[in-house]
């Protein structure tokens, strides 16, 4: 993988693990490769950190619009069901 | 953030088992929303979101008895989702599926010198609840413009959070297509994102 300087393949190398390496999913070995490369490379440290903030942002749109509010006739099946799992359930 | 939630949700589970008090209208509640969002996301409509969200919670409750592991209820939950979704599929919204390519998105492959890449200034990226308010617009945007099988993936993954097996479950795919997707739409909605950042910039927005 590479160390220290900016060089095309190496980049490309790091690029492709930039998520899994975000999301901890990748060995000690192959991390630390990475952070070999990073540490001489400021234009993948800065891509890197525009992934974060871009991850960030995603977690941060959870909610968002909302569904129109549950209808009577809605909730009465949906009770309905439940009161059926919690009879048979106990049964 | 996403640990809390979990818990609460694994909490919200139990409690529904246990028939507290309560606990289904909260179960509704955070759920539905949930569903909604997700469908919403994947159908592309609201109307058909609202009736995945609906039926969804219907089956959810006829068939609570099988949630072996409250652990696992929003993985659980959303792949019954999924499968609603999946019979509500409209040729519109769901095809062609387009490949994304890793080339596509790299910032620097036509340069020898990396240091004079154009990578917009994120560190100045806004506290400013209004500014974030329209970053998150823009994120949402870019999100639903992705071909169905990324759009999918980074929901359950980065809005949801569930983990990469759970999601791999949730979609019926293999871990290393989730994590091969997400990293694509990730890398897509970043561009989207260094796009409108620039664009704010050229239009002297900051």
């Amino acid at each position: 993988m590479g160390t220290g300087k900016h060089e095309k393949g190496k980049c490309r190398d790091v690029f492709a693990l930039l998520s899994e390496y975000l999301d901890r999913e990748l060995t000690p070995q192959t991390c630390a490769e990475i952070e070999a490369h990073l540490a001489g490379c400021p234009p993948c440290i800065e891509f890197l950190n525009s992934l974060k903030r871009t991850v960030r942002l995603c977690h941060d749109c959870e909610g968002g619009e909302k569904p129109r509010p549950l209808t009577p006739e809605q909730r009465d099946k949906l009770m309905a069901a439940y009161r059926t799992y919690l009879t048979s359930n106990r049964g | 953030m996403a640990a809390s939630d979990t818990r609460d949700e694994v909490a919200l589970a139990r409690d529904l088992i246990a028939g507290e008090p309560g606990a289904f209208d909260r179960f509704v509640e955070v759920f539905r929303s949930k569903i909604f969002h997700y469908a919403q996301t994947v159908c592309g409509r609201r109307e058909d979101a609202e009736e995945v969200a609906q039926d969804t919670l219907l089956k959810v409750f006829s068939n609570f008895g099988q949630l072996r592991e409250p652990e696992r209820v929003k993985a659980w939950v959303f792949r019954i989702a999924r499968n609603e979704c999946l019979m509500r599929r409209r040729k519109s919204v769901f095809a062609p599926t387009q490949e994304l390519s890793l080339d596509d998105f790299l910032p620097h492959q036509d340069q020898d010198d990396g240091r004079r890449l154009e990578i917009a200034d994120w560190s100045a990226l806004p506290d400013d609840q209004a500014l974030r308010e329209e970053l998150k617009e823009v994120v949402h945007a870019a999100i639903g413009k992705l071909p169905e099988i990324y759009r999918a993936v980074m929901t359950l993954r980065d809005i949801e959070e569930l983990s990469t097996e759970e999601t791999a479950d949730v979609l019926d795919i293999s871990v290393e297509a989730v994590k091969t997707r997400l990293h694509r739409a990730r890398l897509s909605v970043r561009q989207k994102l260094e796009e409108y950042m620039k664009g704010a910039r050229a239009g002297g927005r900051r």
